[in-house]
């Protein structure tokens, strides 16, 4: 137990992908300046990846005191295997009490085989983190079931205190162009390297330009579409809203739109500040996915749809009506 | 191919309960279901095995009435099934969780693959699969939409991302999660109902898989629930109606993306 005080300071996993920094390590940034300046600690990311040695600048213009850099051709692509050794090694050398990773799917990978391979506890896509002042434990607040509770999550006997962050959970740390930190670019040797699993190929997919973990605003279409062709007027509003589309799972079965676009129990859980359901019901199956949403519009032909009990805005009528009128005012300059 | 399926009973998603007072949820009399992610596990192992050959084992760890799941998977076309089951395990969490099944995937000895589910309903931490592929140290690829080839002890997959998809190549045996989009899961067919009558399910205690006592349970657990908040219903909503509806829709909009 008494080790447990020899672990000092917040660890911030970068997640970059193609060597450019993802907003997301900016919002965990803001929050472990705050965490650490509470526990009187100092800031540190880990930045893994491939030409990625010039950017650790900007980290330290995020307020970071510290930046650890490995840039190695043989990690440009997130594989588990090497990036899980080379943070286990510096974890177990440096010893940070809290490590705080994105919770996109690949850093939440990581983080999994990360904690499994520390032995430690942690707890995944939380939303709200803070610092219990008796006793220094991370208090990792998360949503479950959809957001139907909220738990509170401690890990007393395990360091780091290891958790995934929500993206769009937490504010972006001010950019601060004279902010003083370190660099330390680690070389490391052929061994940390070794991965069994390769990257072959990387296949970005136009529809997802913006993706809907991303969006602050998500468009939704549900069996009320009709059929693939009307998710246009969707991609128009979302296009005027600078925001995605998302669809039920009844609407991607049906093969209107791909997958990667389904928000509810078997697709993507979603926190956008807006999000507006057109001619979705509301089951269960969907809501738990998107029920965290700051503001809900509902725009349903049926009065008695339960997505109505969990908008703050709903509009009873005709989508196929209402949608093109919306696009159309909200262009309109007035 | 020997494929093991690590499954989850969840609760129905139609009926969750809460108990506050003991900080969990209730699990006694609600209804109950195979995690839907792990319903898509099972088919990929299943359509595995009858284009490679070989056996698909079905494993879980939970209480005695997680049983029944198994018995699902059994009606479904997996061949054997395994239930970790023992006081010495309540209380676990993804970690000592991984723990275990890593424990009874290393009795059972020789294994080409294990799949699971993305992510279950329930503890939504998609941090077991990835937690066996560490303790057991092999590859993982989580997030398998499509599997390409397997040949030559290697697999070729497709894990999907929040940018379109990576395809990765890996030695078996590995570790894959799966999403939906993977494949359309069977029905239960009337043979396969009977057969999950009769078949035998297999039930390890931590004893049967030599499971260290610090690494299971509560105990074994690198995480505790501090606190278990309700939060409070959405404020009731305002319907526009009647004409002039979509105008004030329009300004409320307005107002809000300002």
């Amino acid at each position: 137990m008494s080790e447990i005080l020899e672990y000092k300071g917040v660890w911030v996993l970068v997640e970059q992908r193609r060597g450019v920094i993802q907003p997301v390590t900016y919002e965990l940034l803001g929050k472990a300046r705050e965490l650490a300046d509470s526990l009187g600690v100092e800031v540190s990311c880990l930045l893994m990846g491939f030409k990625v040695k010039d950017k650790a600048q900007e980290l330290i213009h995020r307020q970071a005191d510290k930046v650890y850099v490995v840039d190695d051709s043989r990690i440009e692509y997130l594989l588990e295997e090497p990036y899980t050794r080379i943070a286990a090694d510096l974890i177990n050398k440096y010893r940070p009490e809290i490590l705080l990773c994105p919770a996109t799917t690949l850093s939440r990978s990581l983080a999994a085989r990360l904690a499994a391979n520390l032995n430690v506890g942690l707890t995944s896509d939380c939303t709200g983190l803070d610092i219990n002042p008796e006793d220094r434990c991370l208090l990792q607040t998360k949503p479950a079931f959809g957001g139907t509770v909220m738990t509170t999550i401690i890990s007393k006997n395990h360091r780091p205190q290891m958790a995934t962050v929500r993206q769009k959970a937490m504010k972006e740390a001010v950019a601060d162009p004279q902010y003083q930190g370190e660099v330390e670019v680690l070389e490391l040797d052929a061994s940390f390297f070794a991965s069994r699993a390769k990257v072959l190929e990387v296949v970005d997919e136009a529809a997802t330009s913006i993706n809907i973990s991303d969006a602050n605003v998500i468009v939704s279409g549900g069996r009320g579409m009709v059929k693939a062709e009307n998710f246009k007027m969707l991609e128009e509003l979302a296009k005027m809203l600078n925001g995605a589309v998302g669809a039920s799972r009844a609407a991607v079965d049906e093969q209107w739109i791909p997958y990667s676009h389904q928000v509810g129990q078997t697709g993507k859980t979603v926190c956008p500040k807006l999000y507006i359901a057109c001619g979705i019901s509301g089951q269960i199956q969907h809501l738990v996915g998107m029920q965290t949403s700051d503001i809900i519009i509902a725009i349903n032909k049926d009065p008695s749809a339960p997505i109505f009990k969990i908008a703050n805005y709903g509009i009873v009528g005709d989508l196929f009506e209402i949608v093109p009128q919306l696009t159309k005012r909200l262009g309109d300059k007035s | 191919m020997n494929i093991i399926v690590c499954i989850k009973q969840v609760p129905d998603t139609n009926d969750i309960k809460i108990d506050p007072a003991a900080k969990r949820l209730v699990r006694e009399g609600v209804k109950t279901m195979i995690n839907p992610f792990d319903m898509y596990a099972i088919e990929e192992a299943l359509r595995l095995k009858e284009k490679l050959g070989g056996k698909v084992i079905a494993m879980t760890m939970g209480p005695a009435q997680a049983e029944s799941a198994l018995r699902e998977a059994i009606s479904l076309g997996c061949d054997e099934a395994i239930l970790l089951s023992d006081l010495a395990f309540a209380g676990s969490d993804a970690l000592a969780t991984s723990y275990a099944l890593s424990q009874a995937i290393r009795k059972i000895g020789q294994f080409d693959m294990i799949f699971a589910g993305k992510q279950s309903l329930d503890g939504d931490t998609a941090q077991v699969g990835p937690g066996i592929a560490a303790i057991l140290d092999i590859p993982q690829i989580i997030n398998v939409r499509k599997i390409q080839e397997i040949k030559e002890g290697q697999i070729i997959a497709e894990r999907m991302t929040e940018y379109g998809y990576e395809v990765l190549q890996a030695p078996l045996p590995c570790l894959m999660t799966v999403v939906k989009d993977i494949n359309m899961p069977r029905l239960p067919s009337l043979k396969g109902k009977m057969k999950a009558k009769s078949t035998q399910v297999t039930v390890w205690k931590a004893a049967d898989i030599g499971a260290e006592e610090a690494r299971i349970g509560s105990k074994g657990s690198g995480t505790d629930v501090w606190k278990i908040v309700i939060p409070p219903a959405r404020p009731q909503g305002k319907i526009f109606e009647g004409e002039g509806a979509v105008d004030q829709l329009v300004d409320t909009l307005k107002g809000l993306i300002k």
